[in-house]
């Protein structure tokens, strides 16, 4: 391969990952088949279905349509930087374990990204506010309905302390 | 197989449990086809062909090879030589499918040339420098100028573009129209849409030339697929392992990708490296072959002035694209439920699949039952309006009564149970269906256009295949098994293991679930693992509703023979009959004497390490397996082509309610209850997931997604900006009502719900905005109502012309 390479620094889930990478290459690429973070997932690659999202600097974004380049100095959180620091679920994930949010699981780290962004910035979102957060990311397998559920779920629990107990 | 009692008290079943699956999944650990990575790996990106009907003059592909990093680019030519035609399920051995186009390409989006690359990204530009030239031919995009005489042919040797036609005949329906009070003719159209998953098909294939064996993982789902793929590539079927603990990122029946598996596997054997083909979306959507039924119906109705449905007959065109695999089969299954839930005496059917230069259809959830229910449901609504009965009432007159089950309809299938009336009340109680009236009658005083839609639809389940005998007599398959292998090893851990890979369905809760069930023992502490398909038993992959009822049915089987061992090993060290043995929690005692008793623990120990006490005869080692046949299954089309096709049938009600923008014309659905009877329920959270989940697709299939061809053959809506899948915006809260109606035909009662939702989704939606419609005088009798297609219609109806 002849393409002219950059030098790119980020830190990923908490630790700086450093490559040379061609201009083009994107930012789920990178991710995905150079740092094997798999957990991120390809869609549709013209930000439609948000399977691919993750958090830049805090933001949900979509990875495919960043290059990898412009997330140089940047901080990304991918999916696999949801669990705990010991490993276990985080409060987040578990609510999606409790309700089912999932089927097939391939949207799954997308919306666990949309939905992590907005619980940091509204602890106490209502249902509307949960579907217009969820939007841009389709799901074929749920309907939606238990992903409602379990970000509310996780609202309540966190809202709640670590004490909570589910109704 | 004995079954639990009349009124079983189940320990897991049909409780709260997490699924076996989720952890995975939320901390990103899936394995999905595209996590596979192989050492040296190359990738594939293909040219496709921009015409729907041309001759292939000449491919190029110099400038290609000559780019870094390229090594190779497969022409048809050379892949067609080497390689066996795809399997087609209809008899029309001359409609010939390859991977790759030799000679001539018969749609827009068809695969011409596969280039080899060190990276996609360099695959892709290579691909850009193939240079093929064509000369267009005559193409035909519409399936009924496509079964006229004059009509340009898709597949010449074929000799018409006619793939299957049949005429069915079920009852007296000359004389039922002839004697009849009122009879009515519509047409009903189903628009081409697909289930459309996020994941699109991918799949890595690696030869390995000391062992002669093709490794393949692909996101697959679909029955017979290592056969099949063995044999197009001209291998013994122990040449192919297919491996199934690969996740699949959804399917709902598309999945199958046996051209892209056939291309990869040629090309890893050819090339002799580690190959991966991963679509785009676009490549998915024009080349990936998973385009939905595409239908047009002309129903005729005969019934009594009081609503009394007498007879029914029908005419189903379905458009399958340029070529088949089991497409045209999708016109088989409705035939085993092709009355619905109604009592209907004569029903005459026409089923005719028609070769267009679209993109070929595929499997689709519910295989073509969705379209088909639409169809009656449509029909029976427009029944009421003209008789001007409440479309609820004119179902409860003529739903199978819950005394008449089991119930024989004319095409041969018994429906097994059921509760129809009962499953009514239940959800327009839920949805309180009086103040749902009164609302709708309260925002069309507001000017406002608003509906009400309810269908009341079967969803067949169990997936037998009988309808390829009915469709094709050569074809005389008559089973359709599944099954599971249960083993308890030394350290008395249990390990269930299937042989199919799954899609989102929760299979390893299933098993795991049953296997607890049957056993005693705590679901989660029994793994589940998926063989690859040289260690599994026979499997036909979770396709028509069918593994609650089969995998489950099979996991049981297995489980139960454990059970039997450990009395037996229990009975003969404790000196007792096997009918004095008392199982319980997977330890066994005398019964009335609990201190005589061995240890789960210690009867495993038993079959494991001390062959002198067992039984004589007994083999040692604790596993067992179980074939099991679809219930009902075994037979051969009568010659009156009657056969009974699926055992059993869930039952669905689904309530709506729909305000139209009256100036945007922007629908918006206000209230969905669907009331759903599956019997017994292994997974409640799975089952109702699936529901919503199938009514999220009906809300598309009805109102958003299609596949629009222009007529000049091209793709209009290949990116997920032009076809529209419903979001958390557009699809609403919904509530389901269970009910249970055991099935007297499967181990505990339950029946299948893969498809649930999907099935009578479209049509309740559809009767709803026509409810909302009809204060205009206007109606809409074709998928999917857009939201222009809603406005042209509101507008024309306002028109002074219209008027």
């Amino acid at each position: 391969m002849t393409e002219k390479r950059h030098a790119i620094s980020v830190e990923v889930n908490g630790l700086r990952r450093t490559d040379e990478v061609p201009a083009r290459l994107s930012l789920v690429d990178w991710l995905r088949d150079r740092q094997r973070l798999t957990g991120t997932h390809i869609g549709c690659e013209h930000g439609t279905c948000g399977a691919c999202s993750v958090m830049l600097d805090g933001e949900a974004v979509r990875s495919c349509l960043m290059f990898a380049v412009q997330a140089d100095g940047h901080r990304v959180k991918t999916v696999e930087g949801l669990c705990n620091a010991d490993g276990t679920l985080g409060v987040l994930q578990d609510s999606f374990c409790e309700t089912h949010a999932m089927q097939c699981g391939y949207c799954t780290p997308g919306m666990l990204i949309a939905a992590q962004a907005l619980l940091d910035t509204v602890p106490d979102p209502t249902e509307a506010q949960i579907r217009d957060a969820i939007g841009g990311n389709l799901c074929r397998c749920t309907g939606y309905q238990q992903i409602v559920d379990a970000i509310k779920l996780a609202a309540r629990k966190m809202g709640s302390g670590p004490n909570f107990e589910p109704t | 197989m004995t079954k639990f009692g009349p009124d079983p008290i189940f320990r897991y079943i049909g409780k709260k449990r997490r699924a076996k699956e989720d952890p995975r999944f939320v901390m990103g650990r899936g394995r999905f086809a595209a996590d596979i990575w192989l050492p040296g790996m190359k990738h594939v990106a293909l040219v496709a062909s921009p015409h729907p009907s041309a001759r292939i003059v000449s491919i190029d592909a110099s400038a290609a090879l000559a780019l870094p990093g390229v090594h190779y680019a497969l022409t048809g030519e050379e892949y067609c030589d080497a390689c066996d035609a795809l399997m087609i399920g209809v008899d029309a051995p001359k409609v010939e499918r390859y991977a790759l186009a030799r000679g001539v390409v018969r749609y827009v989006g068809e695969w011409v040339v596969a280039v080899v690359a060190d990276t996609r990204a360099i695959a892709e530009d290579a691909a850009e420098l193939v240079e093929v030239v064509y000369e267009p031919t005559p193409h035909v995009i519409d399936p009924e100028v496509a079964i006229k005489d004059d009509s340009p042919l898709v597949h010449p040797a074929h000799g018409s573009n006619v793939i299957l036609h049949k005429h069915f005949n079920w009852g007296p329906v000359d004389d039922t129209f002839a004697r009849a009070e009122h009879t009515l003719a519509m047409r009903v159209r189903w628009g081409r849409s697909s289930t459309v998953p996020i994941e699109t098909f991918g799949a890595v294939a690696q030869w390995d030339p000391g062992q002669e064996l093709l490794d393949v993982w692909a996101s697959v789902q679909m029955p017979k697929f290592p056969d099949q793929l063995a044999r197009a590539l001209r291998l013994p079927g122990n040449a192919v392992r297919v491996h199934y603990d690969v996740d699949v990122g959804g399917s709902y029946g598309v999945k199958r990708g046996i051209k892209h598996t056939t291309l990869v596997g040629y090309l890893a054997k050819r090339l002799g490296m580690p190959i991966r083909l991963v679509e785009d979306r676009l490549e998915n959507m024009r080349g990936g072959d998973m385009h939905g039924p595409d239908r047009i119906f002309d129903m005729n109705v005969a019934f009594d002035g009081n609503g009394t449905l007498r007879g029914l007959k029908i005419r189903a065109i379905d458009d399958v694209g340029a070529y088949a695999g089991r497409s045209p089969f999708q016109l088989g299954k409705p035939v085993t439920a092709i009355c619905g839930p109604y009592r209907i005496g004569a029903i005459e059917y026409e089923p005719i699949a028609v070769l267009t230069n679209k993109t070929p259809e595929e499997a689709v959830r519910g295989f073509g039952q969705s379209p088909t229910n639409f169809a009656l449901e449509r029909t029976l609504d427009c029944v009421a309006r003209y008789l001007e009965i409440d479309p609820i009432e004119i179902r409860r007159r003529n739903l199978i009564r819950k005394d008449e089950f089991p119930y024989k309809i004319p095409s041969g299938s018994t429906y097994d149970s059921g509760d129809y009336h009962t499953v009514v009340d239940k959800t327009l109680a839920a949805a309180d269906y009086p103040a749902l009236v009164a609302q709708r009658d309260a925002a069309r005083r507001a000017g406002k256009l608003a509906g009400i839609g309810i269908s009341t639809c079967l969803e067949p389940n169990g997936g037998n295949s009988g309808f390829e005998p009915l469709l094709n007599p050569k074809n005389d398959t008559t089973t359709w098994m599944d099954s599971c292998l249960v083993r308890v090893d030394l350290n008395a851990a249990i390990t269930g293991v299937m042989g199919t890979s799954s899609s989102g369905q929760g299979h390893e809760t299933l098993v795991s679930t049953v296997i607890g069930e049957v056993l005693e023992r705590d679901p989660e502490t029994i793994r589940v693992v998926r063989a690859d398909s040289l260690q599994a038993l026979p499997s036909n992959s979770p396709v028509g509703s069918r593994m609650a009822i089969m995998l489950g049915g099979a996991a049981a089987g297995a489980a139960r023979k454990i059970r039997e061992a450990l009395i037996d090993i229990a009975a003969h060290n404790l000196r007792c009959s096997i009918e004095q043995v008392e199982y319980r929690d997977g330890n066994c005692s005398v019964r009335g004497q609990p201190d005589k008793r061995l240890t789960w623990e210690q009867l495993v120990g038993i079959a494991h390490r001390t062959i002198h006490k067992m039984p004589s005869g007994m083999e040692p080692g604790l596993q067992a397996k179980f074939v099991w046949d679809v219930p009902t299954g075994g037979a051969l089309p009568s010659p009156d082509n009657t056969i009974q096709i699926y055992p059993c049938y869930s039952f669905e009600a689904h309530l709506v309610y729909v305000e139209i923008d009256p100036d945007t014309a922007a629908p918006e659905i206000r209230k969905y209850v669907c009331g759903h009877d599956c019997g017994v329920m292994i997974s409640p959270d799975i089952v109702h997931g699936m529901t919503y989940g199938g009514i999220a697709h009906g809300i598309g299939a009805a109102l958003y997604e299609k596949f629009s061809y222009t007529a000049d053959g091209q793709l209009q809506s290949g990116t997920l900006m032009d076809y529209l899948i419903p979001t958390a915006m557009e699809v609403p809260p919904i509530a389901i009502v269970d009910h249970c109606t055991p099935s007297p035909l499967t181990t505990f009662g339950q029946k299948g719900s893969g498809e649930a939702g999907y099935l009578g989704g479209p049509a309740a939606v559809g009767n709803a905005i026509n409810d909302a419609l009809a204060p205009l005088g206007a109606r809409m009798d074709e998928t999917p109502m857009t939201h222009d297609a809603l406005w042209h219609t509101i507008h024309n109806a306002r028109s002074p012309e219209a008027k």
